[in-house]
């Protein structure tokens, strides 16, 4: 394997824990010098996640198994695999012929982008995703592990929304006087968990740093939480979030065996980036899986079921056990609990990021990973996303508590993601991308908005609240453009986010992937995704209804000042204006030039479809 | 079978052992004839020897070629596994002397180094025993010295009443163990002698394998013979159902034995079972041509895998309820032990012969150093406080950082959370077990850490989260601990980073286990 060594990525994933190791070695009186160095080391990973985002070369990741690019075409006749070679004429023409030269089919063609079909022979597409900004050095070359980042398009943006969300968290966390020195410790050795998951193009690695994530998460939650939930909830989701993530590294660690066999037995088929045939980087377990290497039926035969594969029986269980960490229903248990429990920082790093951290898993190593488990659980899994979106609306219009409400708005919005991801077309997972960072963003203002506000009155319960915009304008503005984005309103990144995602599932699944389809069930699913999306509108319409509810409870009527005096006394630091500007920032320009994003999660999406379709 | 008959290679081959002996006595003489106001330096002595010792058994050559490795007429097999162990016990034992020194009840008594010296030379013994008669003296020696260490703390002329309590509670557990022990391998011994009879007379673990093939017996009896071998050797891991005696005994014995048991005794006895079950009831790949239908591996492949879901599960929900933390750790132990079982029925499967033997060779590599650190840190708290319950442990982040610190990475990596060594070595032993399509199994493990993770958070969270009246009283750590908590931590971490370091060798050990090249 060669080594390749960027830096930029390393240097984004070790600013958060180099800060941590100086923080933790200070004295403990040093209060000031560690939130300076926290925010320091925050602040080098946000510039560089921004240079990354915007540097980030779109032309070059695009469809990386299509005919433009080196993919591999093989032939497959009787079950076997042979190589092709693409020919092109004229330079337009394309021919495709065997080893040999000779050409396999007459039909010459005219659309380099389209993918040809040809009756007697199945053509199979296998090619790597290119990674931009890679660092890859062997670690465990015994095991086929090794130390490797990369960016695509998607993952750019989560990693630049990870440099918003926790360069925010430390600005709002800057009053907290209780053992700072552990608690910024503590949560930049998260953040560093958190970028290293989207970093990772190692499977190994990801999972290294998805469980280095969960130990710093639990002592935030339950060392500076909310007194009266914080062990509670900082154990059921630790432990919720672990049981989803230990299933699916069993699943990943069946398919790395799968796909070690598949390679050990066609030795000529083991892409030219690996190591050997086990290897655990995800572009070797992604080519084994375009080339069908989990799709061989028979997988637990033993037990009388027929017609099984890898793929799958595993797809389910790595889909959802990373989408508990995304939310889903019925597994969205922890997610209130957890974020009105956790301090203010956190509850922004873990609804703004750590959601969407279960919910990307859950689209590379399960879509990715087993496009025909794909296609045979979506369908249904639509329908879990369908109960997020609505139920948690409804319940977010009956919570009392002003935390519980955004809480539960999450679990509505994470419902849309991955409702994007079942559409498995273009629009719909685009969406499902935009929606990843507009709530990811908005979820964060919302978070620092109800801390700011908690922080002066001591009390989150809705009715006793009241006035706040006359005394803190800056924060009961900020809520307010959340609130618009969260109702999907036009010219805000909600709408440029949510509204594909509506017309994604309204076109429903495209044929191309209905007919690639191995169970019949899939079609029958399909007729009624139509329904889906018109229930899923109403969550919308609740939406508006209990943000409005919530606006007017807390930031309008008359305020007491006698019963808050602390909103007088305390007036906004300029650490937290910074942090709210930084975040409403990202929302209008994302919903005014929706462009800089959606480019570039195209650029991370389309392979998918590509895959549905194709593999 | 031939074996290695160099003279030189067979003295270099055991030579930790002999030197230990040497120390052992050296120690003895110490203590004979040094003054009582210097009496501290024999913890040193045996501690700074031991240390030595490993050092040197790591530089041991061992020879590729199987008939070279057997030596001493056969009953020791001087191989990568042989070595991996004993360098780990030795160490262990090193470790285990400076832990010796900081408790009160130890610290000046010479015999307590020279029968935990003892104990080790035991315990590197059955590590690279390859002769049922080896197996059993070997294991006897460690055995024997662990009852008696167990039951080492004796009442002094005016105790209080917490002397007394602690005297009564070794007591007991020294008795518990030697009954529970002795009892135990009288089943193992009953069991080795069935098979040297039905292997037509062969005390070698290698000609006792094909020997039981080869002599057409029904299936019954031996499977007999393997149940009673199994009895024995799931005391010593502490596998369910023979694990009663693991609480009471880890709770009573002083400390740094406790520490010693749970580690230094469990790597030698996992290694002697992994060794003991691929010679004497081997898979079909390592039997001769002609014979391969009558294996009897798949009948402890299924004994061990209800073995291990049944000391896993019944390891971790007993700690759920712990409130003492010796206790705690000593279930915990019991599921740990679980864990490694995984690795041990991965063994005879495996589709990369050998990864299965390398998981538990890591693990308990891991493990040892785990539990030593964490044992160590448990010392350093009770000498201080008295008191050996979870809910004491409180604010203990605020009386040392350090030690809370050191407590933390050990509890972490018996999770099974990274950076610490242990998330890699569970992932190695479910990753074994996927390999050897023993999916279900790795399942069980998964969902089982699940569990453990949360008896560890919730001492983790005493430690930083709750408060007590004596937050700052702080606890204070004395030389020569800081080196030893520094060490075993940083090595903790170190293997959780760099895992290749042990890895490697681990996977040439499992591989030297199938006579791969």
């Amino acid at each position: 394997m060669e080594t390749q060594f960027a830096g930029i990525l390393t240097a984004i994933l070790g600013a958060p824990i180099v800060g941590a190791m100086i923080i933790l070695l200070l004295d403990e009186k040093a209060r000031d010098q560690v939130r300076w160095i926290a925010a320091f080391a925050t602040g080098i990973s946000l510039a560089l996640g921004l240079l990354v985002f915007f540097t980030y070369n779109i032309d070059d990741g695009q469809d990386a198994a299509s005919l433009h690019n080196d993919a591999n075409l093989y032939v497959r006749e009787s079950g076997t695999l042979r190589p092709a070679l693409v020919e092109e004429v004229n330079g337009e023409l394309v021919r495709i012929t065997d080893e040999n030269g000779l050409p396999l089919d007459r039909a010459d063609l005219t659309e380099l982008t389209e993918r040809p079909s040809f009756n007697n022979v199945e053509i199979v597409y296998s090619g790597p995703i290119k990674f931009q900004f890679v660092d890859r050095i062997p670690w465990i070359g015994e095991l086929g592990i090794s130390y490797q980042l990369g960016v695509d398009g998607l993952t750019a943006a989560m990693v630049m929304l990870t440099g918003l969300a926790s360069f925010a968290g430390v600005l709002i966390s800057w009053s907290i006087e209780e053992r700072p020195r552990e608690f910024f410790a503590f949560f930049l050795l998260l953040t560093a968990g958190v970028y290293g998951v989207f970093l990772a193009t190692d499977i190994f690695l990801m999972f290294f740093f998805y469980e280095l994530a969960i130990f710093p998460m639990y002592l935030l939650i339950a060392g500076w939480g909310w007194v009266e939930l914080r062990e509670y909830a900082s154990m059921k989701l630790t432990l919720y979030i672990l049981i989803g993530s230990v299933i699916a590294l069993v699943g990943v660690l069946v398919l790395y065996f799968a796909a070690g066999s598949f390679f050990r037995d066609n030795p000529e088929l083991i892409p030219a980036t690996s190591s050997g045939a086990y290897s655990f980087d995800f572009n070797h377990l992604y080519q084994a899986a375009q080339l069908g290497a989990y799709d061989q039926a028979g997988y637990l035969s033993s037990l009388g079921i027929d017609g099984l594969t890898i793929a799958r029986f595993w797809f389910p269980f790595v889909f959802i056990g990373f989408g508990v960490l995304a939310g889903l229903f019925p597994f969205h248990n922890w997610s209130p609990d957890g974020h009105v429990a956790a301090p203010t920082a956190v509850s922004m790093i873990h609804a703004g990021v750590l959601m969407k951290l279960g919910a990307y898993a859950a689209l590379r190593f399960g879509v990715q990973l087993m496009p025909d488990g794909a296609r045979t659980h979506l369908p249904w899994i639509i329908f879990l996303a369908l109960v997020n979106v609505v139920m948690g609306a409804f319940i977010a219009f009956r919570q009392r508590d002003f935390k519980y409400v955004i809480g539960f708005s999450s679990v509505s919005h994470m419902g849309l993601v991955s409702m994007g991801f079942a559409t498995m077309n273009v629009t719909g997972m685009t969406g499902a991308g935009l929606q990843m960072f507009s709530h990811g963003v908005m979820t964060a203002l919302f978070f620092s908005c109800v801390g700011m506000v908690y922080d002066r009155a001591h009390t989150r319960d809705l009715p006793s609240l009241g006035g706040f915009i006359k005394k803190m304008p800056i924060v009961g503005v900020a809520f307010i453009l959340g609130g618009f984005v969260s109702m999907g309103m036009p010219g805000l990144s909600g709408f440029v986010a949510e509204f594909p995602i509506l017309i994604g599932v309204w076109k429903g699944i495209p044929a191309e992937v209905l007919d690639k389809a191995t169970t019949p069930l899939t079609g029958e699913l399909a007729n009624y995704y139509a329904y889906v999306v018109m229930t899923a509108v109403l969550g919308i319409i609740l939406t508006a209804a209990y943000v409005l509810r919530v606006t007017a409870q807390v930031f309008f009527g008359e305020f007491d000042a006698e019963k808050y005096p602390e909103v007088e006394q305390r007036p906004l630091l300029i650490q937290d204006r910074v942090a709210l500007l930084l975040l409403s920032f990202w929302l209008i320009i994302v919903g005014v030039q929706p462009q800089i994003l959606t480019n570039l999660i195209e650029n991370a999406v389309i392979p998918v479809a590509d895959l549905l379709k194709y593999s | 079978m031939d074996i290695n008959t160099n003279l030189v290679e067979n003295f270099i081959a055991i030579m930790p052992e002999v030197l230990m002996a040497v120390l052992a006595l050296a120690v003895v003489y110490l203590d004979l004839y040094l003054p009582p106001t210097q009496r501290r330096t024999i913890g040193y002595v045996a501690g700074i020897g031991m240390l030595a010792i490993a050092a040197l058994a790591l530089f041991i050559p061992t020879p590729s070629d199987f008939n070279e490795q057997l030596m001493w007429g056969g009953t020791i097999r001087n191989d990568d596994l042989a070595k991996i162990f004993r360098v780990t016990v030795i160490l262990i034992g090193g470790l285990t002397c400076f832990m010796g020194m900081g408790d009160n009840r130890l610290r000046y008594k010479s015999e307590f180094y020279t029968i935990l010296i003892i104990a080790t030379i035991g315990a590197s013994l059955l590590s690279a025993a390859s002769d049922i008669i080896m197996l059993f003296v070997a294991l006897e020696t460690m055995s024997i010295s662990l009852y008696i260490l167990s039951g080492f703390v004796r009442l002094p002329q005016f105790p209080t009443p917490e002397e007394k309590r602690f005297a009564n509670l070794s007591a007991e557990s020294g008795v518990k163990y030697f009954l529970f022990g002795s009892f135990t391998s009288a089943f193992l011994l009953y069991g080795l002698s069935l098979l040297y009879g039905f292997s037509g007379g062969y005390t070698n673990l290698y000609e006792i394998g094909p020997g039981l093939v080869g002599g057409e017996h029904p299936t019954a009896p031996i499977i007999v013979a393997l149940g009673l071998v199994a009895v024995g050797f799931g005391f010593k891991v502490s596998a369910v159902p023979f694990h009663f005696w693991t609480p009471d005994v880890y709770e009573g014995s002083p400390t740094p034995v406790t520490s010693f048991i749970s580690v230094a005794s469990k790597a030698a006895s996992f290694a002697v079972l992994t060794r003991f079950m691929l010679a004497v009831f081997p898979p079909e790949q390592l039997l001769p041509e002609g014979i391969q239908s009558i294996s009897y591996s798949e009948w402890w492949v299924q004994l061990f895998a209800i073995a291990a879901v049944l000391t896993m599960t019944i390891g971790n929900l007993l700690a759920l309820v712990q409130t003492n933390f010796k206790r705690l750790i000593a279930y915990s132990s019991i599921a740990q032990a679980g864990y490694t079982l995984i690795g041990l029925v991965a063994i005879a499967t495996g589709n990369n012969a050998g990864d299965g033997a390398a998981a538990v060779a890591f693990y308990m590599v891991i493990y040892a150093f785990t539990n030593t650190l964490l044992f160590g840190c448990l010392i350093l708290f009770t000498n201080q406080t008295g008191s050996e319950m979870i809910a004491d442990m409180a604010g203990l982040s605020r009386r040392n950082p350090w030690l809370a610190l050191g407590l933390t990475v050990a509890l972490l990596s018996l999770a099974g959370i990274p950076p610490a060594a242990g998330f890699f070595g569970k992932f190695l032993l479910f990753r074994a077990a996927v390999d050897a399509n023993l999916t279900w199994l790795a399942v069980v493990g998964v969902l089982n850490s699940i569990v453990a993770l949360y008896y560890y958070l919730v001492v983790i969270k005493v430690m930083y989260v709750d408060r007590s009246a004596e937050d700052n009283l702080p606890i204070p750590i004395a030389v020569p601990y800081n080196f030893v908590l520094a060490a075993t931590a940083v090595f903790v971490i170190l293997l959780g980073v760099l895992p290749a370091l042990v890895v490697n060798l681990a996977t040439e050990a499992g591989a030297d286990l199938f006579f791969l090249p």
